[in-house]
């Protein structure tokens, strides 16, 4: 499967040896780790939410336009969901290629269209106890809207 | 009018306080379902931000409905 959803801790080293070809000349991987800040507000854990099936057709989409737009051989990504602590990886994408251009190319362009277009939803959890979903205008514990 | 599912994501959801309802609607279309939903729950966030999805296949917001379709309200999305 080119794009998972994955509720068990990613494997960094298993997934980077699961791209291992001897046509291989370079291998690109990014990972999007859980950091204890976002926009000012310290974090203390992230909460992943996805419609995994969704998610993985949508992901395995991307995953092809990279390998028909960029000389790539082999690419994959997986993102994480449930709750995840603080340097835990929520994402990981790989990918190979015969020379290192395609590869770096290849690498930006699932990670960038997957954070714009996957289902997967990000809940950040505050230290002030707060917490919120990351992107979104709707709060659960805003007045609602006046009927029109 | 016609009889849909409804179902809600993330912060979707929270705000509706449901995961799911059963609604008699006469939107003719996913965007005109998703202006009688946000007045009727508060969603704050521009439809152009946000994704439809009916019986689990993406679809544009001018999709029209059918009888008994399931349609599934994403807000904006936040992988990565």
């Amino acid at each position: 499967m080119s794009f998972k959803i994955t509720s068990r801790p990613i494997d960094p080293i298993e997934l980077k040896r699961s791209l291992e070809t001897d046509s291989a000349g370079a291998c690109v991987t990014f990972e999007g780790w859980v950091r204890d800040h976002n926009d000012g507000a310290p974090v203390l854990a992230l909460e992943y939410e996805a419609h995994a099936a969704i998610a993985e057709q949508e992901g395995a989409k991307i995953v092809g336009e990279a390998l028909e737009r960029f000389a790539v051989t082999v690419a994959r990504c997986e993102h994480r969901v449930g709750k995840l602590a603080i340097g835990d990886c929520a994402v990981w994408v790989g990918v190979t290629s015969v020379h290192r251009g395609a590869a770096f190319d290849a690498c930006r362009y699932i990670i960038d269209e997957t954070k714009q277009r996957v289902p997967i939803w990000k809940k950040e959890h505050y230290r002030d106890g707060q917490s919120g979903w990351v992107n979104c205008a709707t709060r659960a514990d805003a007045p609602a809207a006046a009927p029109r | 009018m016609i009889n849909v599912t409804a179902r809600y994501f993330a912060a979707f959801r929270e705000r509706a306080g449901r995961d799911r309802e059963s609604l008699t609607t006469d939107a003719r279309t996913a965007a005109e379902l998703y202006a009688e939903l946000s007045r009727k729950h508060g969603f704050a966030d521009s439809m152009t931000r946000c994704k439809v999805a009916i019986n689990d296949e993406l679809a544009p917001w001018d999709v029209r409905l059918s009888a008994g379709d399931e349609v599934l309200f994403f807000p904006p999305v936040a992988g990565g």
